[in-house]
């Protein structure tokens, strides 16, 4: 699990939330997803690292509360 | 005719005759400031303690009941000490450094505000908002005793104004009936339904956000901790939000998210409040309501702050989303910052140019206090499925890693906006000067022997000089900035030293009176403090 960056590493997090949100601006549903869906492919060839990956999508998997 | 609109919580200043009513041709003033709330009656104490007459209008003879703002910040503090109205509100004030978020039935993460020691001032006060007025109202009191001529009249409620070039002319309603006066300048400060930016058509246009809350202020025997606690989505479904904080006198203030359609009148009965409390706070607590308000929002701003001699300030010139605490604080930066600029000019010793300064400075922050506040309401409250969905997994992030709790924004707090690039800015001249003190700024505090940097600056223009030579003051042009002379060893604790060296080994700043900074250099240099001085009050940079 250390292998990912999980301390704050965004500068601006709020502008770029912003972005991120307004990027939806006026889709429906199913585009919202088709857009997560491109914008995770591309930061996930930034990455590069397949142990990182790895590691992010166990992080993402829903847990057990 | 002049019936009151809402109920008071002090009468402090009830109706009397003036003598302006008998007048055979109406009376001219310097100033009058159209609104006695927090903004108005600062307004009038920054310039009566010039020694500028000024002269306050309300329609009510005191001050509204009901909490409304309760949040005030560090630099919203630091403007009332200049005005010498901070202690009791310090004295009153509930200081909180503990938040904590929660989602559903969890707690997400908690933060402390972790205050940097050196400053006069905490990052925040809880306070209800009659409380601030009466303070700054009793200031004028003080001052008035001393010889400041500010004069405020209950029950004048302006009717309507002319406008001309050099002056504006008011009807003016009282009890007895009405009268006529003229006011060189006139201030608006009439909050964010401004009668007077409506007389004279103005625009006010921005972004109307369709969610109401509930407030209730309660008073519970249950001991809460002196934190803030902000749900998204509480398990209780009170509210789609709810936040609860902390004020004097065992006051705490609930705000609940209640949806846009909703039927004010139902809501407001003390039964549907009651319902809402309960399922927050379990049954067995005992609380008494104390005040309930339903309000909505809109981020909106005039496109000018100045038309001619009318200049508006406060809520009447902007208004944001109440997330953030960035009314009252950002009302009392444009007190801050247009007293004066305001008296300069109408003592001669700046151009008119000067003014619209304020204009530019004040739009600057207004627009930042707006986008500020328009993503925390759009965090708080999401718009579309996606930005739900978004919300709730930085939400579910945030429990475990630390890196999405800066993205949890339940209201970013107010902190005094930087006059970047803005015009009345002189060079920034000191290599590895700290960030904070640049050219624009608000001066950070320091330590200072037995008491603090802050209030020895303001009120004029200040040379400031850390472990550099300079004269005692410089004059230009009818404008006199007085040197203040200090050393890095004069703060053992090396805050001063951070804050204003940074890197450098010396350091001259030229500071004005609303103790922003206006240009700084690693040493002085006459021809460049006098431009610099010029520039500052709005006289071009050239000489």
């Amino acid at each position: 699990m250390t292998i990912l960056t999980t301390t704050p590493n965004i500068p601006d997090g709020d502008g770029f939330y912003s972005d991120l949100i307004a990027a939806h601006d006026g889709l429906s549903d199913d585009e919202s997803a088709a857009l997560n869906a491109r914008l995770i492919l591309i930061l996930a060839n930034q990455i590069g690292d397949r142990a990182v990956l790895t590691a992010a999508l166990d992080a993402a998997r829903p847990k057990p509360r | 005719m002049l019936d009151d609109r809402y109920a008071l919580a002090f009468r402090l200043y009830p109706y009397e005759h003036s003598p302006d009513q008998d007048a055979e041709a109406p009376v001219r003033h310097p100033v009058v400031v159209q609104g006695g709330g927090p903004i108005g009656v600062a307004m009038a104490l920054d310039l009566g303690l010039q020694g500028i007459p000024v002269l306050v209008l309300d329609d009510h003879e005191g001050i509204g009941q009901g909490s409304r703002a309760i949040c005030f910040a560090k630099r919203c503090l630091e403007i009332a000490d200049r005005y010498g109205a901070a202690e009791p509100m310090l004295d009153k004030g509930v200081v909180w450094n503990l938040g904590k978020v929660f989602h559903e039935d969890r707690k997400v993460y908690e933060f402390n505000l972790l205050p940097e020691a050196g400053h006069r001032f905490p990052a925040f006060i809880n306070l209800q908002q009659p409380y601030f007025e009466k303070f700054l109202v009793e200031r004028v009191r003080e001052a008035q005793a001393a010889g400041a001529p500010i004069e405020i009249r209950g029950k004048n409620r302006v009717q309507s104004v002319e406008i001309f070039d050099d002056h504006t002319r008011l009807q003016v309603e009282t009890p007895e009936g009405g009268y006529v006066l003229e006011a060189d300048w006139l201030i608006g400060c009439d909050g964010a339904g401004s009668p007077l930016r409506g007389m004279m058509g103005l625009d006010f246009d921005g972004r109307v956000f369709q969610d109401s809350f509930l407030i209730a202020d309660i008073t519970m025997k249950a001991d809460f901790p002196t934190e803030r606690w902000f749900w998204f989505e509480p398990w209780h479904k009170a509210g789609a939000s709810t936040l609860l904080h902390k004020q004097p006198d065992g006051v705490w203030r609930v705000d609940f998210q209640i949806g846009w359609d909703v039927d004010r009148k139902e809501e407001l009965k003390e039964e549907n409040v009651r319902r809402r409390l309960d399922a927050m706070l379990g049954p067995d607590v005992e609380y008494e309501l104390v005040w309930t308000s339903i309000y909505t929002f809109q981020c909106r701003r005039m496109k000018k702050f100045r038309h001619g001699r009318v200049i508006f300030a406060g809520d009447s010139a902007h208004q944001v989303s109440p997330f953030g605490a960035r009314g009252a604080n950002s009302g009392m930066q444009d007190v801050d910052n247009l007293g004066w600029k305001l008296g300069m000019v109408i003592r001669g010793e700046a151009p008119d140019a000067l003014l619209d300064s304020y204009c530019a400075e004040r739009r600057h922050g207004a627009d930042e206090n707006i986008l500020n506040s328009t993503r925390s309401t759009d965090f708080i409250t999401p718009k579309s499925k996606i930005s739900h969905v978004f919300r709730n997994a930085v939400l579910d992030l945030a429990q475990e890693y630390e890196f999405a709790r800066p993205l949890v924004n339940s209201g970013r707090l107010s902190v005094p906006c930087v006059y970047d690039g803005l015009p009345l800015n002189g060079p920034d001249a000191l290599p590895g000067g700290p960030l904070r003190s640049r050219v624009g700024s608000p001066c950070p505090d320091a330590p200072l022997g037995n008491g603090f940097l802050l209030p020895q600056l303001g009120g004029r223009f200040t040379i400031l000089t850390v472990d550099a030579e300079a004269p005692d003051a410089v004059a230009e042009d009818g404008v006199t900035a007085t040197r203040l002379a200090l050393s890095a060893a004069d703060d053992t604790t090396g805050a001063l030293a951070e804050r204003y060296l940074g890197a450098a080994m010396s350091a001259v700043y030229l500071i004005r009176p609303d103790q922003h900074v206006a240009a700084r250099w690693d040493r002085y240099d006459e021809p460049a403090l006098r431009a610099a001085l010029r520039a500052a009050c709005g006289k071009g940079h050239d000489r």
